[in-house]
């Protein structure tokens, strides 16, 4: 199992979701984040005050996915999320040792 | 038989005259030779020509009873008008301004105004203001309203209630004081403020009032002062007063903790946004009602207004566009309030076009004191109650003088009567020297003024929220609530 975190542009979050649907992604998690990257940010001006404004609203997605899942998943949401600007985001890879599901109990693979 | 229907048909006539009153003041002037000229063809009795002067005396009755009630109509609607600049309008155009901790505290200061400065009036500001005083400031004989009735007061307005002339000065003297609470937004204790601007109303803005507007006041121009200043609705009584005082605020007080490092950009420029529009509105009330009357100088002023607000938004969007590449949404309302607070002075004196001049000036002039000249001297004028009044009304003052046309308002007059010249392009060059004066008592009054009472308050009482209760935020600290309370569970 691996978990898939994508920090996206905000704009981008419908067609990401269709494109993990479309290959076969149950669940996820969307967290409405702020951040930056190398972007750092865009300046803002109220009455001649310039204020940078560094911290920029972002999407991030978290799913768990079976292994075979996870290359088409990640291919998925590059395609979908890309727009070639800085400030696409990044995707992050994590190995996950067991997942429970609550309502019964359920681990592993079968729990996702 | 026949004489009682020609009295019904009397009577008749009459009614109606008193329903269309405004028509038959129109021809009472013109045709009442012709009514007179039937009795002196055909030999009248006592009885006939004492029933005509009774009809005449009614109708003339009726049609100043007319003139008083649509007068009274505008004046009212003037007052409401003033109010609703103070609340919701500034209050919204400040809290907009502030940072999300400080939105109530900030909106209840104007709203604390409101409430405050009117009992205060009722009591004795109206008459330090407005009854009959010296030349700096009103006497003691209207406290509590004593004499302030229904019946006009000629010396100020012959055709409204003396009452509605005192409301309407009302809320001037309540957004005055209120304007300054943008100078020390977001770190002066409530009872501190409250104290402070309480005093502020008494020692500076009745004696200013009084002085420009008052019976026998040293600025007075209608009503013979020494210098007379023209000042339609209030740049120098209350923009220039309020302006200045908040300029030493600023500077008593010091900085905002964490200015100017910090970053702290207004929390939402739309509540800032509908404030600035009604204002717009409002100062329609407070210009075009300073007429004291619904005729045409009213038209003048409002136009004037209207006028002077649009060129400043041009200007002040214009030259911010050009410096920082983009026109915003802040800028634009404040260039239309700074336009406003200019046309003041102006509005009643001043031709469309010269109104036009006048803002565009304004828009850029106080762009640049609040883009430039307040960074330069690092002073923390929070919401720019000093590069917006002060400014504003100062230049609006300067530039009154220089525009002011007879034509519009013919204020001077010789012992013959004859108008004279206004302002310093109709010939008038002395009154730049006389509206300079004003200004200068206004700066004075407001230094002074205002220092010794910071420094009353601030021995006594304190004047600065702990560095805690700053952090914390106005709202919370202060008032023990918040403008947005989010819930976290649903």
């Amino acid at each position: 199992m691996t978990k898939v975190e994508a920090v996206i542009q905000t704009s981008k979050l419908d067609a990401v979701k269709d494109a993990l649907h479309e290959i076969g992604v149950e669940g996820m998690t969307v967290l409405e984040a702020r951040g930056h990257g190398r972007q750092k940010g865009h300046t803002e001006v109220y009455r001649g005050r310039e204020y940078t404004v560094d911290l920029i609203p972002k999407i991030k997605i978290e799913m768990v996915l079976a292994d075979d899942l996870v290359e088409k998943a990640v291919a998925a949401i590059e395609s979908a999320a890309r727009t070639g600007k800085i400030g696409d985001g990044k995707i992050f890879l994590t190995k996950v040792d067991d997942a429970i599901r609550i309502r019964n109990g359920e681990r592993g693979e079968s729990a996702l | 038989m026949k004489k009682n229907l020609i009295l019904r048909w009397a009577v008749l006539i009459l009614l109606i005259s008193c329903c269309t009153p405004l028509k038959i003041a129109a021809q009472t002037g013109g045709t009442s030779p012709q009514t007179a000229s039937p009795s002196s063809a055909t030999p009248a009795t006592n009885a006939d020509s004492e029933k005509l002067n009774a009809r005449l005396t009614a109708v003339e009755q009726a049609a100043a009873d007319a003139k008083s009630s649509a007068d009274n109509a505008w004046m009212l609607t003037s007052a409401a008008l003033v109010l609703m600049m103070t609340g919701p309008g500034l209050a919204l155009f400040y809290g907009g301004l502030v940072r999300k901790k400080n939105v109530l505290g900030t909106m209840v200061q104007s709203f604390a105004m409101m409430a405050v400065v009117t009992v205060v009036w009722a009591i004795v500001g109206d008459s330090l203001a407005f009854g009959a005083g010296n030349s700096f400031i009103g006497g003691l004989h209207n406290i509590f309203l004593k004499g302030v009735g229904l019946a006009p007061d000629p010396d100020y307005a012959a055709t409204i209630p003396a009452q509605t002339f005192m409301v309407y000065q009302l809320m001037f003297a309540i957004i005055t004081p209120a304007l300054i609470t943008g100078a020390f937004a977001e770190r002066m204790k409530f009872s501190a403020m409250l104290v402070f601007l309480t005093l502020w109303s008494l020692i500076v803005y009745d004696p200013m009032a009084h002085m420009v507007w008052g019976k026998g006041g040293l600025l007075n121009a209608s009503l013979g002062g020494r210098f007379p200043t023209l000042d339609f609705a209030g740049g120098t009584v209350v923009h220039v007063t309020s302006g200045v005082s908040a300029l030493v605020c600023a500077l008593y007080l010091g900085k905002r903790l964490g200015y100017p490092k910090q970053n702290m950009p207004p929390h939402s420029v739309v509540l800032s946004f509908v404030g600035a529009c009604l204002l717009w509105v409002g100062w329609f009330g407070f210009n075009a009602g300073s007429a004291l009357s619904a005729g045409t100088l009213a038209t003048s002023a409002f136009v004037a207004t209207h006028f002077g607000a649009a060129a400043a938004a041009v200007g002040w969007s214009g030259a911010e566009w050009l410096r920082n590449g983009k026109a915003t949404a802040l800028g634009a309302i404040s260039g239309c309030v700074a336009g406003l607070v200019a046309i003041t002075p102006a509005a009643g004196f001043v031709t469309p076009m010269s109104a036009l001049v006048i803002g565009l000036i304004a828009g850029v002039f106080c762009f640049w004191m609040v883009t430039k000249v307040k960074g330069v001297f690092g002073y923390d004028d929070s919401l720019d109650a000093f590069g917006v009044h002060g400014a504003g009304g100062t230049i609006g003052a300067l530039l009154t003088g220089i525009f002011a046309s007879s034509v519009i308002n013919p204020i001077f007059k010789d012992a013959k009567g004859a108008t004279l010249p206004s302002g310093v392009i109709e010939g008038n060059a002395h009154q730049l020297l006389n509206q300079t004066v004003g200004i200068a008592i206004a700066w004075a009054l407001g230094i002074v003024g205002t220092l010794i009472i910071l420094f009353i308050v601030d021995k006594t009482i304190g004047l600065r929220v702990s560095e805690e209760e700053e952090t914390q935020g106005l709202d919370v600290s202060q008032h023990g609530e918040e403008g947005y309370y989010w819930e976290t569970s649903a």
